[in-house]
């Protein structure tokens, strides 16, 4: 098997692109790819000032040290969960990825800034683990974005995350996610962009990326994600690429170009819907947004910023 | 051939030479989920796996925030 650029020894194969490739060329097509994606959804511009939300895992890591090599300002963002036996494994591959960079990394630990972990929040707020845990985080990001003045904040979701939420989605025919499944969430009402560059690349291109590139990340999963709907999913999807290589790309691109659209009036009334947070100031449907009544509920401490909502 | 998983992670030992793609559908499993390393190494899917090796299968898949990725609190 050779390399389609250099015709070197290959070190993947990609059946969805039916084509090899060496160490270098596969670093360099993973570049091109990102690049194709922030260019295709207009994600960000040279000058933006970039915050990239990192667990310690291949796909947050990898996004980051592809953006830093595409030239982009880009800092981390490390949020601890406080989850026995994974947080501070995670963290130290987060921490030292930016040291041996010379990266920044800001470190928010829920624990101590909100008095919670992401166990007692589940149950005191009577949602699944991997529920409590995203919601959690994206206030955080959003905290720290706003705070920090970027303008863009970054998440690795790759293909394989996106499929496998649009196949949930349409399962069950959530047609308000659906509206929402997008790689850019525009900024609004003094929050950041949110974009995810990875969507064309998908998880075990991403791992292979950091085998390459060198990069040391969690390799254990996550010990609350055990057996959820979405690993489910994947495993579904997978066999279905085992058998027609390419199947998820067209599922989750052809969704964007011929799908969503139905859906875009529907998503222009869910952010109609939004309001500031009483507590917070961070956009809901409610009075309360679900964050803070996560936090009540768990015991924790007030939130202690509020965000100072700018026009859209 | 001495077989490593990772993520979880277990042992095994397969009488080999054989090929990666041969040894994925012995163990039954799925190639688009995994990354096979070889003596710290990564390779394709025809590489041919020597008895004396020592590999490494290595689960690429994580889980995630689910079906609520990207809703509104």
């Amino acid at each position: 098997m050779k390399c389609r650029v250099c015709k070197g020894p290959a070190v993947i194969d990609l059946k969805r692109h039916n084509a090899n490739f060496c160490g270098e060329h596969f670093l360099r097509f993973c570049h091109q790819q990102v690049e194709k994606c922030i260019g295709e959804f207009d994600m960000c511009a040279p000058g933006d000032k970039l915050l990239v939300a990192v667990s310690g895992g291949k796909d947050s890591l990898a996004v980051w040290d592809i953006l830093n090599n595409l030239g982009y300002e880009v800092d981390g963002l490390y949020i601890g969960l406080g989850i026995d036996n994974y947080s501070d494994p995670s963290g130290e591959f987060a921490k030292t990825f930016a040291h041996e960079r010379g990266l920044k990394l800001t470190v928010v630990d829920i624990v101590e800034e909100y008095g919670y972990d992401v166990p007692d929040g589940s149950r005191a707020a009577r949602r699944a683990p991997c529920s409590a845990c995203g919601m959690s985080k994206r206030h955080i990001f959003d905290r720290v974005a706003t705070e920090g003045g970027y303008d863009v904040l970054v998440t690795g979701h790759n293909l394989d995350d996106e499929a496998a939420v649009l196949f949930g989605n349409v399962l069950h025919w959530q047609t308000d996610y659906l509206a929402r499944q997008h790689p850019v969430l525009p900024e609004r009402n003094g929050l950041p962009r949110k974009v995810k560059p990875l969507v064309r690349l998908d998880e075990r291109e991403m791992a292979a990326y950091c085998v390459i590139a060198g990069i040391d990340y969690m390799l254990d999963e996550c010990p609350m994600a055990a057996g959820n709907k979405h690993l489910r999913y994947k495993d579904a999807l997978n066999s279905i690429e085992a058998a027609s290589p390419g199947s998820k790309q067209a599922f989750f691109h052809k969704f964007l170009n011929q799908g969503a659209p139905f859906f875009a009036e529907a998503a222009q009334e869910l952010r109609n819907e939004l309001q500031a947070c009483e507590t917070c100031g961070q956009p809901t449907p409610n009075d309360i947004c679900a964050f803070c009544r996560l936090v009540e509920r768990a015991g924790g401490q007030p939130v202690p910023v509020q965000l100072t909502a700018r026009p859209s | 051939m001495k077989i490593e998983f990772r993520n979880p992670t277990r042992t095994v030992e397969i009488d080999g030479p054989m090929s990666v793609i041969k040894l994925l559908n012995k163990l039954d499993v799925n190639a688009a989920s995994v990354l096979v390393i070889c003596d710290g190494t990564l390779v394709p899917n025809d590489a041919f796996l020597q008895d004396d090796a020592t590999v490494e299968i290595r689960n690429v898949i994580s889980g995630g925030s689910g079906a609520v990725e990207g809703a509104q609190a």
